[in-house]
């Protein structure tokens, strides 16, 4: 168990590309940060320069409060699980767990003793330790993979999307199973991953990475409450944010979607954006169907999708260009064309500058 | 459901594979057979009278030191050319993996020995060594080392060894860097995790995972050295000294074209394809099992 600090983490590559541009952070003992953005925003980078297989052009990395820039990945007493498992496969699952260990120069029955107490929290059989990878699922292989990083009893565990190989059940069931196995041994962890629920589960703090950026360090809930850029509120939550252009009035009460209806400001009005364009942004989850209300806007229908447990409404406000995205409870009889009263609770409004992308309020 | 499609009859097809079969009769078929058939009869030198003996020319074979001595040597320089064409194509090929600039330029060089004939690489490693004018010979005179393959037999092997696996290291090279890129990233990158330094990965992760492709080159070499090194060997020793490098398939040749003794010569080249049969059923069991990663 260990601190990892990153101060001012910066990575250029020789050809000049940047991939990483500055990342403060302080991952505290027994953490579990997860690494979250779109494919190529340099979140594998920054995991790859932590475990020590990439370089770190630029800033400070310590582990347990010891400087390790410059040191070996065997040195910095991490574990990783990579993306494809890169189990050995000439080896059986017992020498895959063993081998870091041999290397150590443990004596044998500490290597016996060590891969049995992983091979049993993972539920791994005597019959599958003498198997060779290939010979096991999906699943089972990503449980090898992790207790090849448990044998190591590492301080910190590195994960590279480890469940994006499974299929949905599975991976369901594996996050289930990294979360509390990460509770259990209290093992400081980072995780890598480009699927947002999967980040909202399992971390208890998510840092965004936009383009090689920080765009938000916080926990699931201050993301998914106050998200505090444009990028971070389109990303986090699913169905995403719907967004729409919109003006603040002078006084800065109420907010207007181009050729609606005012709609008033909760928690006292943004005085000082009074007058300004800006970017409003509503969750599908907080628009609600309320026929008959004063402050209903009309949405047309356009589309919807049945979940079962949700109904999605897909359409637009009036005659406005913006797609609109309603998630309503249960199953609901909407077809496309009709027009709903849809009432947007102002206590969830999320308002953005257009130019920054940044949060106002 | 799957449907089967079923073509009227066409002569399309028989088209298509006429000149395969065409060329696999003329060339392979039709030799072969003239082999197998020439190798139960005598013939005089002169060709005027031919008579039918049976296995006799076997028999004769299996009683001849002479032929036991080629067919020993001819294990060693194969073993030895595998051995060191292999050695050295696979080092070669995991400094060249580890090449980040210029790998195309160096890759290209190194294959270049490949397209150079037979002969020629003989007659180039001839030259070198030549005991009167040879650059290499020179060098060594001056380290107090008089080398002449003409006379001495070791030197002579050392020689046709050196000449043949030289020609074959592009291969080889070819084929374990395509090995060593098909080995993920990610097992090498574990490896280090793990704490294994550079050499250990290589023994440890590496090689195992580049058997297969060794398999396969090890039977590939052999049969290199069996069959195709006659053009080194005729260019750069003759068989000689005193038949130090007389392997079977130059024997072959000298038994038959210049000793004129055509039924014991073919006899021998039968003996040669049973054991090219042999190596590639082998090649074909292994390889399909073992090509498992």
């Amino acid at each position: 168990m260990a601190r990892v600090v990153l101060e001012g983490i910066r990575k250029t590559y020789p050809n000049g590309f940047k991939a990483i541009h500055g990342v403060d952070v302080a991952i505290e003992e027994g953490e579990f940060l997860v690494l979250v953005g779109p494919s190529g925003c340099g979140k594998s980078t920054l995991l790859r320069m932590i475990a020590g297989l990439e370089s770190i052009t630029e800033g400070r990395l310590s582990i347990g409060d010891r400087d390790v820039n410059n040191l070996e990945p065997s040195e910095r007493n991490i574990a990783m699980v990579f993306q494809n498992y890169a189990l050995y496969p000439h080896m059986s699952v017992y020498k895959n767990m063993a081998y870091g260990l041999k290397i150590m120069g443990l004596p044998k029955a500490e290597i016996e003793e060590r891969v049995k107490k992983a091979a049993t929290i993972l539920e791994l059989t005597d019959e599958q330790l003498i198997r060779k990878p290939r010979q096991l699922s999906g699943g089972q292989r990503q449980r090898v993979a992790m207790g090849r990083a448990i044998v190591r009893e590492p301080s910190v565990f590195l994960f590279d999307e480890p469940l994006s190989n499974l299929d949905a059940k599975l991976r369901v069931q594996m996050r289930l199973e990294i979360k509390t196995l990460q509770a259990n041994l209290g093992i400081t962890s980072i995780y890598v991953t480009h699927d947002q629920v999967e980040a909202m589960t399992l971390g208890h703090r998510l840092m965004v990475l936009n383009a090689g950026n920080v765009e938000q360090l916080g926990t699931p809930i201050e993301l998914y409450q106050r998200p505090e850029s444009l990028f971070v509120a389109g990303f986090i939550g699913s169905p995403a944010m719907n967004f729409a252009e919109a003006r603040i009035d002078a006084a800065g009460k109420t907010i207007t979607i181009s050729g609606q209806e005012a709609l008033p400001l909760g928690d006292g009005g943004m005085a000082e954006h009074g007058g300004k364009d800006v970017i409003l942004g509503v969750r599908p989850e907080h628009l609600e169907l309320v026929a008959g209300a004063p402050d209903a806007v009309p949405m047309t229908v356009t589309m919807v999708e049945q979940l079962g447990a949700d109904t999605l409404v897909h359409g637009h406000f009036g005659e406005s260009k913006s797609d609109l995205t309603v998630r309503l409870e249960g199953i609901r009889h909407i077809k496309g064309g009709e027009v709903l009263p849809i009432r947007v609770s102002p206590d969830h409004l999320h308002v953005f500058d257009p130019k920054t992308e940044r949060r106002l309020s | 459901m799957l449907k089967n499609v079923h073509f009227g009859p066409s002569v399309l097809p028989f088209l298509l594979v006429f000149p395969q079969i065409v060329v696999t009769l003329v060339f392979f078929i039709w030799p072969a057979s003239q082999a197998l058939y020439q190798s139960l009869l005598l013939e005089d030198a002169f060709g005027l009278k031919t008579e039918f003996v049976w296995f006799k020319n076997f028999e004769e074979l299996i009683h001849d030191p002479l032929y036991w001595s080629s067919f020993e040597i001819t294990v060693v320089f194969s073993f030895l050319v595998a051995f060191l064409s292999m050695s050295f194509a696979l080092v070669l090929a995991i400094f060249a993996d580890r090449v980040i600039k210029g790998s195309g330029a160096y890759r290209t060089l190194l294959i270049w020995p490949y397209a150079v004939a037979p002969v020629t690489a003989g007659a180039l490693w001839v030259f070198m060594f030549n005991p009167t004018l040879g650059i290499i010979s020179y060098a060594l005179s001056a380290l107090g080392y008089e080398w002449n393959h003409q006379l001495n037999g070791g030197e002579a092997m050392a020689l046709v060894v050196m000449a043949s696996a030289w020609k074959q290291v592009a291969y080889n090279f070819l084929f374990f860097l395509a090995g060593l890129q098909s080995i993920p990233k990610s097992l090498i990158e574990a490896a280090a995790i793990d704490g294994a330094g550079p050499l250990r990965r290589t023994f440890d992760i590496i090689l195992p995972l580049l058997s297969p492709t060794t398999f396969f080159l090890l039977v590939i070499n052999i049969v290199y050295a069996f069959f195709e090194t006659f053009g080194v060997i005729h260019v750069v020793t003759a068989g000689g000294p005193a038949g130090a490098t007389n392997i079977l398939v130059y024997k072959v040749f000298n038994d038959g074209f210049v000793g004129l003794d055509l039924g014991g010569s073919a006899a021998q080249s039968v003996i040669l394809m049973i054991i090219v049969i042999g190596l590639t059923v082998i090649q074909f069991k292994y390889v399909e099992k073992r090509v498992a990663y």
